[in-house]
């Protein structure tokens, strides 16, 4: 379970997230919309741990992400992310990119590491292009690679911070397939997004952002159906 | 005008003597570069540090190393910190002047290589549960070395060239000091030292071409 309790951030003087509770069960998908700079990707940064928060407390099954006792290292062993760029070791092949922080991190042998590699890049569909550098394919593919990389951790845990929206737009359907199987089997994920439609088939709650403040939290019939707040109304119409 | 006879045979017949010249040359510039390589991390680790004292120290190494003449680099090895009581022998000093000067070129190559690469390399490494030591050992120290191959190789070229000036500081086993005891037996200046200078070219392309195909096998992306 994520808790997320009255968290506050500030960048200098501006205030990016201004007191966000929300709490994500296991097995839940929750994504998370709103306009530039309303603060949703800065959330996913701080849950795990990548940035610290002025105050406020995110818990993560009982570990404090951001008490000075907690091993980050270990909880973002758990807690996998992805970004909108994808961060391809370019000097790493594909298999070898997903192997590294097994071996690395988790101190896996290098054939436990390799099965593990070969299983997550089959399953996003790129077990053939095992030896390939990831310069040689396409952002689908690195995308889908970065997110069988974070899987290959056997996080609990996946955030994705809008990461279709580097894409060209005939490469977003192959990755949204990957995360909407991913939902499916029952992945707990916090999605960031601009795809109004896979939030609504995907998502067991839609989180609406705007200007730091989480201004409505529903089930996507409700959110998308009957907006209450006017921002979020404003929004969809906007979108829509 | 032009009464100077050539002399070829004369300056053949000591091309062995010279061709062993060219091994200890070599030699001390390889282990120049084995040193100063492994100086460069050191220093471009003390300035990643964030650590005021050891960034500082590293700075003013690259600064002094780039900025004055490498042959004030080696005399003050050799005379310089003879006046502390520090007596290095004339290889030492040759090879301490020209590591001293490798490792500057070399650490400031290493910075330009490191701000090529972006810092989402870094956090990408870090968001899978590395440690930052591990993403810089793992992910960001590969790539740099990679940038930094070609401007790496040459500095290889420079070092096998700054060698000859071992000669001001009495080395006569590499290249440039041979040449000089036979020119200064012989006063056939032309054809040793255009002979030595063959040596020294061929050489040098021997070390470019031998890292392209280096290059070529370990970098495969």
């Amino acid at each position: 379970m994520i808790e997320i309790q009255n968290v506050r951030k500030s960048f200098g003087s501006l205030e990016v997230l201004k007191g966000i509770d929300l709490t994500v069960n296991k097995g839940e998908v929750v994504t998370v919309i709103g306009g530039s700079g309303s603060g949703k990707s800065t959330l996913l940064t701080c849950i795990n741990g990548l940035e610290p928060i002025d105050s406020g407390r995110i818990v993560v099954d009982g570990t404090e992400v951001h008490a000075k006792s907690t091993d980050l290292n270990k909880l973002r062993a758990k807690v996998g992310i992805v970004f909108q760029q994808w961060n391809a070791f370019p000097h790493l092949t594909v298999l070898e990119n997903v192997m590294l922080a097994p071996r690395k991190v988790l101190g896996l042998s290098k054939e436990k590491a390799e099965e593990i590699a070969v299983k997550q890049l089959t399953h996003v569909g790129l077990g053939e292009k095992l030896g390939v550098y990831p310069t040689r394919m396409s952002g689908g593919q690195q995308q889908r690679m970065a997110i069988a990389r974070a899987l290959a951790m056997s996080p609990e845990y996946m955030l994705f911070d809008e990461v279709t929206s580097a894409l060209d737009p005939q490469l977003v359907g192959e990755v949204l397939d990957t995360l909407r199987m991913l939902a499916s089997e029952g992945m707990t994920m916090i999605c960031v997004t601009h795809e109004m439609k896979f939030a609504r088939e995907v998502s067991d709650r839609v989180a609406f952002f705007h200007k730091g403040v989480m201004a409505e939290i529903a089930p996507p019939e409700a959110l998308f159906g009957a907006p209450k707040d006017p921002e979020l109304q404003k929004f969809l119409a906007a979108t829509h | 005008m032009f009464s100077y006879t050539f002399h070829w045979n004369q300056a053949l017949k000591a091309l062995p003597q010279m061709l062993d010249g060219a091994l200890v040359t070599l030699q001390v510039a390889l282990l120049s570069m084995v040193i100063g390589l492994a100086l460069a991390l050191a220093l471009t680790a003390c300035r990643l540090s964030g650590n005021r004292i050891l960034g500082g120290f590293a700075t003013a190494w690259v600064e002094i190393a780039r900025n004055t003449p490498a042959l004030f680099q080696i005399y003050m090895a050799h005379f310089g910190l003879g006046n502390f009581g520090i007596h290095l022998s004339p290889y030492t000093a040759l090879l301490a002047g020209i590591a001293f000067n490798n490792a500057g070129y070399l650490a400031e190559n290493f910075r330009g290589a490191l701000k090529a690469i972006p810092d989402t390399q870094t956090r990408a490494g870090r968001s899978l549960g590395m440690t930052p030591v591990q993403a810089f050992r793992y992910i960001v120290l590969p790539q740099m070395l990679r940038i930094a191959f070609l401007p790496v190789t040459n500095q290889m070229v420079w070092a096998i060239l700054m060698t000859s000036l071992g000669v001001t500081v009495g080395m006569n086993t590499d290249l440039a000091g041979i040449t000089q005891e036979l020119n200064a037996r012989s006063f056939r200046t032309f054809e040793f030292f255009a002979i030595a200078a063959v040596i020294y070219y061929l050489i040098a392309k021997a070390v470019t071409l031998a890292a392209r195909l280096l290059a070529a096998r370990m970098f495969r992306y």
